[in-house]
């Protein structure tokens, strides 16, 4: 048993080490290069330009690609042990899709001119929680949880929003038009910092609370009903997990907008490279998921510099391919 | 001798269709019991109401003499182990799957597996044979090995009774002995009380002590398997034509098909 614990520790140490030099990397390149040492030397300084771009631009960015990357992927791996289905993740549910559906209401009737800073995440939240709530009154309220016909309904609710989304976007002026289709498509830069801090706060939050059910999520591994025979209440451990995944989902989507595949690819590499064992799965899930985002924002920012790219495209062309060769490869990866 | 499960006056079922009537029964302790009868007769409604999957609609279930009502799902679990004829078979290692069934002791915030937990596992996986397969997958094993694992992980519960659904149906002979001889040692070794589902009335016959033949919903008879397997009462309740004889070497009652041409030719 020496030996799992030792192999925990060293996946763990080595994904910080992987965090700190993403974080490194991140600082380091954009408009402005920077080696090591001026980074380190720009730090010392307590004014200037250099310093004004690292703490006013790139460390707000990394800290919302940690966030965000990180609650997104935890998200999908809770979302996956409930289900026990491995392609499900917070866009097949619906979840992201409520939140672009609440973001672009509020840009086609205006409602963000009178809350310039807040009113986008507000309504994104708003969105994800209508169809979350939706979803609890169409399939939990019976006594047994149907997971295929709230995975169907799921996959439904993404169809429906999008079309309104689409119907929103066809009849509204350019310039909102514009809005609403680079917030779809995702983007980590976000003017709040404060809104960041909230973020960040949420999905670590999410993580802890995760970890105080993670022993019945080990054991959900056998089976809802067989997990049930050991003495879980399944039901009530279900709706908990499924509340607390679509909320850390809801901020995020409602902050940094439709980023797709993260919550889908790295629970699963996860599974394949540290087991299946939720002590060590979440926390590195979490972690590799942030590590994700941080790099795929770097590209994102510099690969048609000076101009962005959305930081959607980046995860779904990488991350899509990266899983299919895996698959290919692998058979071992899909499984749970 | 106790009993380890008492049985009163039981209804339950689905809405307005299947339902137990009146189902009175006791299993004493360190008994070996087969429920028996053909599709339909209210054996796995049955089973599903002990292990609390159908809610009773009245009567009483009585496990070690406290109503099953009062006890929490975790001390179910000390008391219950369940195994079924199919289940998940997750991609974990048999060690890992065998731990999992430790769950009903842990503290609510232990993070880490006691080592008595690891004492207590590897004690039954010797017990069952399958500590050889300690770091396989469980997915790798055979379906005869596969079943073993569960019933070890059952056994890691260290329950007072061992509940099994058809845990043989799906095997071949070699492994339905196989599980069987394990669960008949387990019965006389660690005088565990088992209550098992079984479709093989042959099987049924040579392994359990007491037999409780049901149909349509009723107990039809219970008793020792030579008290309940003869003719007349599997004719009657299989509405199937069968000859009864005494196995040979181990006493017990051997039941034989008899087919639609020698029907016609006797």
């Amino acid at each position: 048993m020496n030996k799992k614990y030792n192999r925990w520790f060293w996946s763990i140490l080595s994904l910080l080490a992987l965090l700190f030099a993403t974080i490194v990397l991140a600082l380091s390149i954009g408009e402005v290069n920077f080696s090591l040492g001026e980074l380190i030397s720009i730090f010392q300084k307590s004014e200037g330009i250099e310093r004004s771009i690292l703490y006013n631009i790139r460390i707000p960015r990394i800290l919302l690609g940690f966030a965000v990357g990180g609650a997104l992927s935890i998200s999908g791996l809770v979302l996956q042990a409930i289900y026990r289905n491995p392609l499900v993740e917070p866009y097949t549910l619906g979840i992201s899709g409520g939140a672009a559906l609440g973001v672009a209401i509020c840009i086609v009737f205006g409602l963000n001119e009178f809350f310039p800073l807040l009113s986008l995440p507000i309504s994104g939240v708003i969105g994800a929680f209508a169809v979350i709530v939706f979803m609890y009154f169409i399939s939990m309220r019976r006594t047994h949880l149907n997971i295929n016909s709230i995975l169907l309904t799921g996959v439904m609710i993404s169809f429906i929003t999008s079309s309104v989304i689409m119907f929103l976007l066809s009849t509204t002026t350019s310039e909102k038009l514009q809005n609403i289709i680079f917030w779809t498509m995702g983007s980590l830069e976000e003017p709040n910092k404060y809104l960041i801090y909230l973020v960040v706060f949420v999905s670590i939050l999410g993580l802890l609370i995760f970890y105080f059910f993670v022993s019945q999520l080990n054991a959900l591994r056998l089976g809802e009903a067989h997990a049930k025979y050991l003495g879980i209440n399944t039901n009530l451990l279900i709706k908990v997990l499924f509340i607390v995944a679509s909320v850390i989902t809801g901020i995020s989507v409602a902050t940094a907008g439709v980023i797709g595949f993260v919550g889908l690819i790295v629970p699963h590499l996860m599974r394949y490279l540290v087991g299946n064992d939720y002590r060590i799965l979440l926390i590195s899930t979490f972690l590799s998921g942030g590590i994700f985002l941080i790099l795929s924002d770097v590209l994102a920012r510099t690969i048609i510099s000076p101009n962005e790219l959305p930081i959607g495209v980046i995860t779904g062309i990488i991350g899509g391919l990266v899983f299919i060769v895996a698959i290919s490869k692998s058979k071992k990866l899909l499984k749970f | 001798m106790g009993k380890i499960l008492k049985l009163e006056n039981i209804v339950a079922g689905y809405k307005n269709k299947f339902m137990l009537q009146n189902i009175s029964f006791d299993v004493m302790k360190s008994s070996f019991t087969g429920i028996i009868g053909p599709n339909a007769s209210g054996k796995t409604t049955l089973f599903k109401t002990i292990i609390g999957d159908i809610s009773l609609q009245s009567g009483q279930i009585i496990i070690d003499g406290q109503d099953i009502l009062l006890f929490s799902l975790k001390e179910k679990a000390q008391k219950l182990a369940i195994v079924t004829q199919y289940f998940d078979t997750p991609n974990l290692s048999v060690e890992d799957y065998v731990l999992l069934g430790r769950y009903p002791y842990n503290n609510r915030f232990q993070f880490f597996e006691a080592k008595n937990d690891y004492t207590i596992a590897h004690k039954y996986m010797h017990l069952t044979d399958v500590f050889k397969y300690k770091d396989r997958m469980i997915t790798e094993l055979s379906g005869g090995a596969q079943q073993m694992v569960a019933i070890t992980r059952a056994l890691t519960q260290e329950p007072d009774l061992l509940l099994l659904d058809e845990p043989t149906s799906h095997l071949d002979i070699k492994h339905q002995v196989q599980v069987l001889d394990l669960l008949q040692k387990l019965n006389k070794e660690l005088k565990l009380s088992v209550l098992m589902i079984i479709h093989d009335l042959n099987l049924a016959g040579e392994y359990c002590d007491n037999l409780l033949m049901m149909s349509h919903g009723k107990i039809h008879k219970s008793g020792t398997p030579k008290e309940v397997l003869n003719y007349k009462d599997i004719e009657m309740v299989y509405d199937t034509l069968v000859v009864t004889q005494e196995n040979p070497l181990s006493k017990k009652p051997a039941v034989f098909l008899v087919s639609g041409s020698v029907k016609d030719s006797s």
